[in-house]
């Protein structure tokens, strides 16, 4: 094929995703970081700040106080998807792929269900379950004799956050069913027919044989829990506003981001500024990929069949 | 499973799990159907001829732009899929079979988007967008969701096509076929299953997102149905029947598809499921 003609061929099948991809998504990450490293003054111009806005960010208390608030919720946010929904996924996935099981492909229908629908949706629905003017919840607890446990979760400073994050668990519990389940399908049935052979029972089968084999996949779980974690926000902005209430108890990374760049009741939007929280959003979110990458993935033994 | 014992508690946990995953939607749409006075009273019967109301229903439709919100959703979801497919086949082609310089090096360039949220580069995708007049439009969110998707795209299709046998494309050449008919008649058809995973991968979190529609077409009618709905949750935030018909509103068409492409759905995301 001639030169141009082959170049033509490259830029026809290229040409398109690289443009869009490129204008879309790589510039604005490129520009925002840029845009960390300026002030606008009040006549519109930008001033060169070099790492001033990082400085002030980490720490003038006006902006450090609900920097390492967000930071440190964040934190538990993400820790208590790896705690409850991650080792719940990995149950339910070990349940739904147990030899000659009954309804199993209605399980996992129903069970994948919330994770359809929206987070605003979702937020919504749990906000009237738990709100004492319906008085679902304390119904339930009632129920079961345990009425006094009942509380106004959402509202309090001390409960709100870990309230938040099991509302997104129960959502998102789908997610590392699906992806474990599946690598649970691809061992081969001859491996478990060994086990058994040799003695082993339905248990002590998958801590032995079949764990081992899904370390890759619950490592990759992980990490898209922790990118998907520090990238929230939804959830929070539909249950609590962008103010993340009460008293910025539920502030996360993803809504400090969006209060600071457009402002709010309390200060006026600062697109500097905003883009510096981008920009360390985008510090963890790296750090925790390379971490995955360099030190998780490599010790990971990996088996193929 | 031999066990009766032990299969009796696989059944009560899987079943337990599965009435915790429905309640909350089943009993939203159930009283989205109620009488206000029935809805505070008896939450968790199902609704009766007596206390039957659609008054909840009339009023979403008769005040909001609802159906609008709906249809904007379906273009923008639609248009995302159409662009992340055609672009994302066509470049997976030519990183998988044509061996130019630069390839691994463009290849790592597109799979950054994989691990790199978009979301962090919003003030200059707003900034971006302001610039070329397409505040408040649908053309903004398809553009932005097709650079959002096509990383992944990209990846999970070059896998698919390097698996297709070498002879097929060479027979093609023999026969005297250019390379584009070579990807439109021959490739595409073959890589539709893997075209339809990546539809799935694309089509939940577009629909669903709240980010983007929020910051680049929050008015102006281009709402999609996920921000209309916000928007009319915090307007009738104190009544409860429009509250609980919006939310069914929002839940129900999308349940109805999810049941009906159920089987197609999951065996897209476990065949997909990158290992």
């Amino acid at each position: 094929m001639p030169q141009g003609a082959y170049l033509r061929l490259l830029l026809f099948f290229l040409g398109p995703a690289v443009l869009v991809y490129s204008l879309f998504s790589i510039y604005p990450l490129l520009a925002t970081i840029i845009n960390s490293l300026y002030s606008r003054q009040n006549d519109g111009a930008y001033l060169w700040e070099g790492l001033g806005n990082f400085r002030t960010l980490l720490l003038d208390p006006t902006w450090s106080v609900p920097f390492w608030n967000a930071l440190r919720n964040n934190f538990i946010f993400f820790l208590i998807h790896m705690c409850v929904q991650n080792p719940i996924g990995l149950l339910l996935a070990a349940l739904l792929s147990l030899p000659r099981l009954r309804f199993r492909a209605t399980y996992r229908t129903l069970i994948f269900m919330p994770t359809m629908l929206s987070v605003v949706v979702i937020g919504f629905v749990w906000q009237l379950i738990l709100s004492p003017l319906w008085g679902i919840a304390r119904m339930f607890l009632n129920f079961f004799g345990l009425g006094f446990l009942f509380a106004p979760w959402l509202g309090v400073e001390s409960s709100a956050l870990i309230t938040v994050s099991l509302i997104s668990v129960w959502q998102f519990v789908g997610i590392p069913m699906i992806l474990i389940y599946t690598a649970l399908l691809a061992i081969p049935d001859e491996l478990i027919d060994a086990a058994t052979v040799d003695g082993l029972n339905q248990f002590q089968a998958f801590v032995w044989v079949k764990l081992p084999l899904i370390w890759p996949t619950i490592g990759l779980v992980s990490i898209l829990t922790f990118v998907n974690n520090f990238n929230a926000f939804d959830l929070i902005y539909a249950m609590k506003g962008a103010l993340a209430g009460p008293n910025f108890s539920t502030d996360i990374m993803g809504t400090l981001f969006y209060r600071t760049f457009f402002g709010n009741q309390l200060q006026l939007g600062n697109p500097s500024m905003g883009s510096a929280i981008a920009t360390m959003m985008l510090i963890v979110i790296l750090t925790g990929v390379m971490v995955y990458l360099f030190l998780v993935q490599r010790r990971i033994q990996r088996y193929s069949f | 499973m031999r066990k009766p014992l032990s299969a009796f508690a696989v059944h009560a946990i899987l079943g337990l799990y599965t009435l915790l995953a429905l309640f909350p939607i089943v009993l939203v749409v159930m009283n989205s159907f109620k009488a206000k006075r029935a809805i505070f009273n008896t939450p968790l019967r199902p609704p009766t001829p007596s206390n039957f109301d659609p008054i909840g229903y009339a009023r979403v439709f008769d005040d909001s732009a609802l159906p609008f919100y709906y249809l904007n959703s379906i273009t923008v979801t639609a248009g995302a899929i159409f662009f992340t497919l055609l672009f994302g086949a066509m470049a997976a082609w030519a990183l998988t079979e044509y061996k130019f310089r630069f390839n691994t090096l463009l290849a790592l360039f597109l799979s950054i988007g994989i691990m790199v949220p978009i979301r962090l580069g919003s003030v200059a995708i707003i900034q971006l967008v302001a610039e070329l007049n397409l505040i408040n439009t649908l053309t903004a969110l398809i553009l932005v969701y097709t650079a959002q998707n096509l990383p992944l795209a990209i990846f999970i299709l070059s896998e698919f096509i390097a698996q297709i046998p070498k002879d097929l494309r060479e027979a093609a050449r023999c026969d005297g076929l250019t390379e584009y008919n070579i990807f439109f008649h021959i490739i595409l058809p073959l890589i539709r299953p893997a075209m339809a995973t990546v539809a799935v991968f694309t089509m939940i979190p577009v629909w669903n997102d709240l980010w983007f529609p929020l910051l680049l077409a929050p008015a102006g009618g281009k709402q999609t149905i996920t921000l209309g709905v916000q928007q009319f949750l915090g307007q009738y935030i104190t009544d409860w029947n429009a509250v609980l018909a919006a939310l069914s509103a929002a839940i129900v068409p999308v349940l109805l598809l999810y049941v009906i492409f159920s089987r197609q759905l999951i065996r897209g995301l476990t065949s997909g499921a990158v290992k």
